[in-house]
């Protein structure tokens, strides 16, 4: 029977509050942590971030009786309290799949942490984690090329892959800059990287740049028999503008190109990714802003959207944090996203702050990339840490050699291996990690050298953003 | 401090022709190596062993030795095949090869003779 309209403003539970609701398969399941302003019941704040983020607005107005809303409604269906936070509740919600446009991450995060998140009637709101139903996941392009593809690419098995981030971040020129790259990549790097703050400005332009970090990949191919890249970042002020660089990568016969997924946006990088696959160039992503967003545990988007959104819109590498170097990253929750960017099916874990089971169909892994603050003492956590399937990135831990990037680099390669041999040999790398790399440095002086420059750094600093734990 | 140490590799010495994984390590020896092929046994994978000439190591397809020993378990017989090959062989970089059929893809491989430099 057809409803009559009644003009005026009803609580957004008598709509969006159903805990009897079961979530279909299809639907996009949302974890929000509320902190509702005093006064505002648990039920009806997580209403209003159902209504908020779906089909709703703050009065009833004529035009809801032109549809099904009952069919294009989000749901809020469950609360929980946060372990250790009072004031704090987690919202579970339910939005039909007919709510998003297929294969647009864009149009997702418009809805699911649009207006909502300056809503009155909630003090603080963080997207905590959400569950891709299948039928999206379909929908998106995903990694250009996925783990399996870049290991036979690049011809790298068994073992973390190594690069490096040249330093200073800004001022070098051209020719000085593709020297550095020269350096660390015949030491032994698989890939050096354009740091995210390089693009084209004047004391060095992008194609420049491109052309004389060609010569060094080829140089240090022909040197030292393996294959080699460098991260050319192809970030730019427009669309139009980074395809041009992305094709002047290709005509050089680089394997790989680099984009910052947020700076740049989302419709840039899924533009991007569409390109790499059809173009047979990785792609390395970046995520310079993440930090904004996803680390006050009360307000934002927790970084694992941030994983799911890019492993949808496509990148071959994402930064993952490294856990034990200078930037902020619990050890449980970063192996959570890293399960994330890799595994084809991912259960529910609490522990790790997993609250869906997540299944990416066919769609490729990408790898995590560790960087930030770390040198080869860290080489056996990090082995232990990330397994063979990431790529570790030392930059000061490569460039800061007492005797250059060259002997850096292959401090790290000797490190790196003697961490995976000893592990293949059934020794807890974590425990013995100091004997694994005494007994490497014998044969490499350039080893010998990385251990006694670092051996007193150290990041040992609490993390802000912690898994949420019960506080009695 | 010691002493500043130059890093010597050059396109005119063969010697600085690396062959990835474990070739930044001294070469292994026999027992090294035998736990490296229970390594691959225990990961389930499907040991192999391939050789070619190290100039031409760069390629991606050297030359495989019969074929790859699918569901071989005995330490002893996949050390025999490497054996057989590089005997065979005796200039070559002989590697070996585990593949992983889930991941469609190489989990490692590793050279375990290392031919002559030329």
């Amino acid at each position: 029977m057809a409803k009559s309209y009644s003009a005026g403003v009803k609580e957004y539970r008598e709509t969006y509050w159903m805990p009897e609701y079961t979530p279909k398969d299809t639907d996009f399941l949302a974890c929000f942590k509320v902190v509702p302003q005093a006064g505002v019941p648990r039920e009806e704040a997580a209403a209003a971030v159902a209504a908020e983020s779906s089909t709703g607005t703050w009065t009833t107005v004529w035009t809801d009786l032109l549809t099904d809303l009952d069919y294009y409604k989000g749901r809020a269906y469950a609360i929980e309290d946060v372990p250790g936070d009072d004031e704090a509740f987690y919202a579970f919600i339910a939005y039909p799949l007919d709510l998003f446009e297929e294969g647009s991450v864009v149009n997702v995060l418009t809805s699911l942490v649009g207006n909502v998140f300056g809503f009155k009637a909630v003090r603080s709101l963080r997207l905590e984690d959400i569950r891709v139903p299948v039928a999206f996941v379909v929908t998106c392009g995903g990694p250009p090329h996925g783990i399996q593809v870049e290991r036979d690419k690049m011809n790298k098995y068994g073992r973390p892959m190594l690069g490096c981030t040249i330093k200073p971040k800004l001022g070098l020129s051209a020719k000085n800059y593709g020297r550095a790259c020269y350096e660390g990549l015949r030491g032994g790097l698989d890939f050096t990287k354009d740091d995210e703050n390089v693009n084209s400005q004047p004391f060095m332009r992008w194609r420049q740049r491109f052309e004389f970090v060609a010569e060094a990949i080829h140089k240090a191919e022909a040197e030292t028999g393996e294959r080699k890249g460098h991260y050319l970042n192809v970030t730019a002020p427009t669309p139009e503008e980074m395809y041009k660089r992305a094709e002047f990568a290709k005509e050089l016969g680089m394997p790989i190109i680099m984009h910052d997924y947020l700076t740049g946006g989302f419709t840039a990088n899924t533009g991007l990714a569409n390109w790499c696959r059809d173009n047979g160039i990785l792609l390395h992503i970046h995520r310079a802003m993440h930090a904004v967003l996803d680390r006050n545990p009360r307000h934002g988007i927790h970084f694992r959207v941030l994983t799911k959104m890019l492993r949808l819109s496509g990148g071959d590498h994402l930064h993952s944090g490294t856990v034990v170097g200078k930037l902020e990253g619990d050890r449980e929750a970063t192996l959570g996203w890293i399960d994330l960017m890799r595994d084809s099916y991912i259960k529910e874990d609490r522990s790790r702050g997993l609250f869906f089971d997540q299944d990416w169909a066919h769609m490729p892994g990408l790898l995590p990339v560790a960087s930030g603050g770390i040198h080869v003492w860290h080489m056996p956590a990090l082995v232990a840490i990330f397994g063979d399937d990431s790529v570790l990135q030392f930059g000061g831990g490569t460039l800061g050699h007492p005797w250059g990037n060259a002997a850096g680099a292959a401090a790290n390669r000797v490190a790196v291996e003697a961490c995976v041999q000893a592990r293949n040999e059934g020794r807890e790398l974590e425990k013995e990690g100091k004997e694994i790399l005494t007994a490497a440095a014998k044969h490499s002086p350039e080893l010998n050298m990385a251990m006694e420059t670092w051996k007193e750094i150290k990041f040992e600093f609490d993390t802000v953003d912690k898994i949420d734990a019960a506080h009695r | 401090m010691s002493e500043m140490q130059d890093y010597t590799s050059s396109l005119s010495d063969p010697s600085s022709r690396k062959f990835e994984t474990f070739s930044y390590l001294p070469e292994m020896t026999p027992e090294q190596v035998r736990k490296q092929v229970e390594y691959i046994v225990s990961q389930g994978w499907n040991p192999a062993i391939e050789h070619t000439e190290p100039e031409n190591a760069f390629e991606h397809y050297w030359y495989m030795w019969k074929l790859p020993l699918f569901g071989e378990t005995d330490v002893d017989t996949i050390l025999a095949e490497a054996e057989a090959c590089h005997k065979a062989h005796p200039n070559n970089h002989v590697r070996l090869v585990g593949f992983d059929n889930f991941a469609q893809s190489k989990g490692t491989e590793m050279v375990i003779y290392r031919g002559i430099a030329v």
